[in-house]
């Protein structure tokens, strides 16, 4: 078991709701954003001096174009149904981490700000100012939050704390308070294209050494072509995939399905990330630009379809915002969907029995499948709701002898989040994110110890990443984690039909 | 209104000022909610992918709370028996307000009456409930238990009124038909109807500025009454549109 200087919770039995233990996870802090990445992302290099005034009326300006906070601020009635549905309150006990205490902690500034009840009668009505303390709260406890919308599946109004926290974060950028990893990376996406900022040079590099080795392992020219004008798709990846593992391993998995189906596809270097975290700031021109980036990339490659890889979040901004901020795709094929995920392309090649499977070569695998949260409650796939369960689970069944379903109560729409999403993969909020990643571990841990798993499937980069460093402090080896299309990659037979 | 009593005037004046209140509030937010942007596509799904389904959805969350059934039963049980005994409570209220009182509605009093005894019931294991659960009593504060307190008083009070300090009723119904009319006449000086009516007056000017609130906006939540076609469909943010 990986050492931790902090305490574990116990899945052995499953997780259950925690007496709350206030300030539980209080100390946990992130790393603050430099001067740099800020005033490249349009905030303000340090904080300003009349940080509260400018927050406020940043809060108010997003009241006035977000339906969903002006609306949720008002009409939450803290029924309390949602108190025991997050993964970090769950694994931490802290009450400010029960999704409708971490909206209290914005509700109270608008209480005492914008409604008359907080004006007048203030502590009553739990009003508080947007005083030094609230603002550290605000950075602590909405850096606790992975935006999985776990919470607004079971709330009677659909309340979303996701959108909360967006616009907390939003709000503390437009004054100079951001956070390092997210602030950092969208600085990168934006000089070079992907996220880990991979200059072009490497990332031909990397390209050629992988089909070196496909050609080495299958004897077949595999290609992963770049910037190749003309190709018929344009796929895009989370960038995770051309260097990670075990992510990479389904980047060849990608390239096997098309090399099977006999579809030319090709990389873009101008737009060499899925990734769009400009969405976990809540930062409407940071993800317009970063996916206007994609759709330019398309246009200028001449391409027919736009299909895309493993990544959950990047997945619901493509799903459900592409066609907003960066559309019309015009350019595309109508006959396919914008963005086509490469589940949908890879199962409906399954269908036609277009690709030749050996589901024998997975028999070292028993397998399950982890709905990864972006996936499961922000997108679909297909053409019918629920088809983003369906779709990669069918792939699965086909690939595998093996197939383990976990517990619904964990899965499908009540998935638990990995505990790394929304902006949290980031070292030093590691104890939130072992904690938060009990519920789903424990969940995992039981069809390891009852019906023999060993590998959980996944197509989310974020989740792979986190898991693959969090499941080990829960005496889970990281090989458990795998991609879906690791597994297609392993059955997919190449060569001649 | 000159012919009206110092009493009756005061009352007069407060009815019409709480029902200013009432309405203007809740259109104000209302009209808020609705002319507020969805910049982007939110439903949490699986969410139907169109209009009647999306209705249909809504429609089932807002008759049986079945979200909150998802969230939790308890919660729902006390929940949901509040809000059907409180249309039950308003059933039996509208008698006093239409003349004349149309054959169902005086069908339904008996049925109508056994659901206001019934009221405190809920309110007070609402009550209970936000004591008792350690979740629950963190996130409580003085609003929450005001709102319960305020119900259970006018239904204490309603029922007081019904049973053990019994008002004149064709007085009451003068008074307030008179009030819905326009034309006001004296409102009957008996205790149990003015400690009822007074608190029923607090209740809906603190309604648009409270969490009560919940009962218009529930029908604007965007990850609710948003039709899950992104890819099909080309949303546009009214703002963000050049």
């Amino acid at each position: 078991m990986a050492k931790a200087d902090f305490e574990i919770p116990d899945i052995e039995n499953g997780v259950s709701v925690p007496a709350i233990k206030p300030g539980a996870m209080a100390h946990v802090k992130y790393h603050a954003a430099s001067e740099a990445h800020l005033s490249k992302l349009g905030f303000p290099a340090k904080r300003v001096d009349n940080w509260k005034e400018v927050a406020l009326a940043k809060m108010n300006e997003l009241m006035g174009k977000y339906k969903s906070l002006k609306l949720f601020l008002d009409v939450c009635v803290k029924c309390g149904a949602c108190a025991d549905k997050c993964h970090y309150f769950l694994g931490t006990g802290d009450p400010n981490n029960m999704p409708v205490a971490r909206q209290e902690l914005m509700r109270k500034v608008y209480r005492k700000n914008f409604t008359l009840g907080g004006k007048l009668f203030g502590g009553l009505a739990r009003a508080e100012d947007l005083t030094e303390e609230v603002l550290r709260e605000w950075m602590t406890y909405f850096h606790q939050c992975s935006q999985c919308r776990r919470c607004s599946v079971f709330c009677p109004f659909g309340i979303d704390t996701a959108e909360i926290s967006m616009a907390a974060r939003e709000i503390m950028d437009s004054i100079g308070v951001g956070q390092k990893y997210t602030l950092e990376i969208i600085a990168k996406v934006h000089d070079t294209g992907n996220n880990l900022g991979i200059p072009k040079d490497a990332l031909i590099g990397t390209l050629e050494f992988l089909e070196e080795d496909v050609k080495e392992a299958t004897g077949v020219d595999v290609k992963f072509p770049l910037d190749q004008k003309g190709a018929e798709v344009m796929l895009i990846v989370p960038s995770a995939d051309f260097f990670s593992s075990p992510h990479v391993d389904s980047l060849v998995g990608y390239a096997k399905v098309f090399h099977a189906a006999g579809i030319s596809y090709t990389f873009s270097s101008h737009a060499s990330e899925f990734a769009n975290f400009g969405m976990f700031i809540g930062s409407y021109d940071n993800t317009k630009k970063i996916a206007t980036r994609i759709a330019d990339a398309g246009r200028e490659l001449g391409v027919k379809r736009i299909v895309v890889g493993e990544c959950g979040h990047a997945y619901r901004v493509a799903y459900s915002f592409w066609n907003t901020l960066a559309g019309p795709f015009d350019y595309l094929d109508k006959n396919h969907a914008v963005p086509t995920h490469i589940c949908e392309f890879t199962e409906e090649l399954i269908r036609r029995n277009a690709l030749r499977l050996d589901k024998s070569a997975n028999d070292e695998f028993t397998v399950t499948y982890h709905d990864s949260c972006n996936v499961a409650r922000a997108s679909r796939m297909g053409t019918e709701p629920g088809g983003q369960f369906e779709i990669p689970r069918n792939i699965l069944k086909a690939v595998c002898n093996k197939y383990v379903e976990m517990d619904p109560e964990a899965n499908r729409e009540k998935t638990f989040c990995c505990g790394g999403g929304g902006g949290l993969l980031s070292d030093e909020l590691l104890e939130v994110r072992v904690k938060g990643a009990a519920p789903k571990a424990a969940a995992l841990k039981e069809v390891m110890d009852n019906q023999g798993v060993n590998t959980m499937a996944m197509i989310c980069a974020i989740c792979k990443a986190q898991f693959t460093k969090v499941l080990p402090y829960y005496d889970i080896p990281m090989e458990a984690v795998a991609g879906v299309h690791q597994l297609v990659g392993n059955a997919i037979q190449l060569g001649g039909k | 209104m000159s012919g009206l009593s110092p009493l009756s005037l005061v009352y007069v004046v407060l009815s019409y000022a709480g029902a200013a209140v009432f309405f203007g509030g809740l259109l104000h937010k209302l009209w808020g909610y609705a002319v507020t942007p969805n910049p982007l596509s939110i439903p949490v799904t699986p969410h139907p992918a169109t209009m009647g389904g999306v209705v249909a959805r809504n429609l089932i969350n807002i008759t049986l709370f079945a979200d909150l059934f998802k969230g939790n039963r308890w919660t729902w049980a006390g929940g949901y028996a509040f809000h059907v005994i409180l249309i039950a409570v308003f059933a039996r209220h509208l008698r006093l307000f239409i003349h004349p009182v149309s054959p169902l509605l005086a069908q339904i009093q008996p049925v109508a009456l056994l659901g206001a005894m019934l009221l405190p019931l809920p309110l007070i294991y609402l009550l209970i409930r936000r004591k008792a659960v350690d979740r629950y009593a963190w996130i409580s504060s003085p609003a929450d238990y005001f709102v319960l307190l305020l119900l259970l008083l006018i239904a204490l009070s309603g029922l007081g009124l019904r049973f053990v300090n019994h008002a004149d009723i064709t007085g009451i119904k003068h008074f307030l038909l008179g009030l819905v009319m326009f034309s006001p006449v004296d409102m009957p000086p008996h205790p149990a109807f003015i400690i009822h009516f007074t608190l029923a007056l607090m209740l809906a000017a603190y309604f648009p500025f409270s969490k009560l609130m919940h009962a218009g906006g529930v029908f604007f939540s965007p990850t609710r009454t948003m039709v899950d076609d992104p890819r099909e469909r080309r949303h546009i943010n009214p703002w963000a549109a050049k």
